[in-house]
């Protein structure tokens, strides 16, 4: 096996400080629906500038890195022990060389690690056996702010009116969007999980977050009660940064999951603007980064 | 476009109204959780004695802050081996988090100015009438354009807090926001809040 301790700080650089090309998209598309002059549409511009700008000196689009989420999936054969202990060192490095913030943080101490390597979740690396001879591996970024704004609903929710169907999803997810009004660092990307176990359910609602913007979900039901969640949330106005306006949400990716019979969550997992995600494909000695 | 220069008068705090971009110069600190909780134990509320070097960087910080203003922020910095720091990244962390402390520190400290994002709630509203003071709002995310206006750090403070917690005494130059809570009760958090509320209202009867 090679050592990818490299590969794994390139990865972390371009997730660092270069923004997906579809999330950079959407933003300029948000752009040109706000009022010329308007606050919104001058925290748009901020935006997208602060954007080129991240990327042309490959400095962190935002200070805050987040927790450092990767999704390995390997082909049989591998040692995730080994891909462990180099994705720990290309994190370390990547700390040293500043694309990542020291973010890692003993929650009884408060004494910051200095290197962003914490206990067994920090950073968070999911595995998973996959067919083929290719590793692919992606990376996502997500901050605390956003993460704050995150929030989970059992169902039926009587102060909502909210149902165990998908109306009912409908509703509390709007009351989500609605609570994290700016904070989250609107406009965001919302990953929805519904059903699962309180665990399981907010891991997928993270998992989501990996779908292209431009995708649509292949569950005639679910991609419709995206549509309209998309919509409903902009209705809302809370508009980029808070500062009201057309674009609240950039997007909304959702996923079934299978519940106990007598539990119904639904996960909100919400991702701030600076939506930073990369892919790496590594096949032989070809490494690739989407 | 405002141009401010720290400190700010009163005169300077009143003239400013909810929606007014504004370019801020001078030198002021950062300062978060871990900052906060500090102040309002160790020298506001009193509830636990001064320890270690406490006391030398309060009376470091007071005069920064009287007039002044402190930014909620957890930067990126290079530059920790050697000490020549340098902001990289420094864009707003949430505010909201401040919202019990945040008036006391006002009223203490004399500061005329909170940055941050996302806003706060009615205590720091009522600060801000009272002081008098702004919430001014910097664009969340936006990191690598904000580190641009700091033009030095003149020096750290509570580096043992970690880095993006402890107090960075900054030199900013043109630092961007805009006023969303000002010295006349305005604020467009309340504001955007109350309307979404209503729509929210609708969307869910619907």
């Amino acid at each position: 096996m090679h050592d990818l301790t490299q590969a794994f700080l390139e990865l972390i650089r371009l997730a660092s400080t270069d923004l997906p090309p579809d999330v950079e998209a959407a933003l300029r598309q948000a752009r040109e629906r706000e009022e010329p002059g308007s606050a919104a549409q001058g925290a748009l511009d901020a935006i997208l500038k602060n954007v080129e700008m991240a990327r042309l000196h490959s400095t962190p689009i935002c200070q805050d890195t987040g927790t450092p989420l990767f999704y390995v999936h390997h082909p049989a054969g591998w040692s995730t022990r080994q891909l462990r202990e180099q994705i720990r060192a290309a994190v370390a490095e990547a700390t040293a060389r500043t694309y990542l913030r020291p973010n890692a943080v003993d929650a009884i101490s408060g004494k910051n690690s200095g290197n962003n390597l914490g206990d067994e979740a920090f950073p968070t690396i999911h595995f998973e056996e996959i067919e083929g001879d290719e590793l692919v591996v992606d990376l996502m970024l997500k901050g605390g702010g956003c993460e704050n704004v995150g929030a989970q609903y059992s169902l039926p929710d009587t102060r909502l009116g909210a149902g165990r169907d998908l109306e009912g999803v409908r509703k509390v997810v709007l009351d989500a969007v609605h609570r994290a009004q700016g904070k989250g660092c609107a406009p965001g990307v919302l990953g929805v999980a519904i059903g699962g176990d309180r665990g399981s359910s907010f891991l997928g609602s993270k998992q989501t977050l990996l779908r292209p913007l431009d995708d649509r979900n292949s569950d005639p039901r679910l991609a419709e009660l995206e549509t309209k969640l998309h919509e409903q949330a902009n209705q809302l106005g809370i508009g980029p940064m808070g500062f009201g306006g057309q674009t609240t949400v950039l997007g909304v990716k959702t996923k079934g999951m299978h519940r106990l019979p007598a539990s119904f969550f639904v996960s909100v997992s919400y991702m701030c603007w600076a939506h930073r995600r990369r892919r790496m494909i590594v096949h032989g000695d070809q490494i690739e980064y989407i | 476009m405002r141009s401010l220069n720290l400190p700010l008068d009163d005169e300077t705090v009143r003239s400013l109204r909810i929606g007014d971009p504004v370019q801020l110069s001078g030198v002021m600190t950062t300062g978060r959780d871990a900052v906060h909780k500090w102040m309002i134990d160790t020298f506001i509320r009193k509830t636990r004695q001064p320890q270690g070097d406490d006391e030398q960087v309060y009376e470091a910080i007071r005069p920064i802050l009287d007039g002044g203003a402190i930014y909620h922020c957890g930067p990126v910095v290079a530059g920790l081996d050697t000490g020549d720091y340098r902001f990289v990244a420094a864009g707003p962390t949430t505010s909201i988090r401040e919202e019990p402390y945040q008036g006391e520190v006002m009223a203490h400290f004399n500061l005329k100015a909170v940055i941050g994002k996302g806003g706060m709630g009615p205590k720091t509203l009522a600060a801000c009438q009272d002081v008098p003071a702004v919430y001014l709002h910097a664009i969340g995310g936006a990191a690598s354009l904000i580190a641009q206006s700091v033009q030095r750090v003149v020096v750290v403070h509570k580096l043992e807090f970690g880095v993006p917690e402890a107090i960075w005494v900054i030199e900013v130059k043109d630092f961007p926001a805009v006023v969303t809570m000002d010295s006349h009760g305005g604020s467009i958090h309340a504001e955007v809040e109350s309307h979404s509320a209503q729509k929210l209202e609708s969307l869910l009867a619907a």
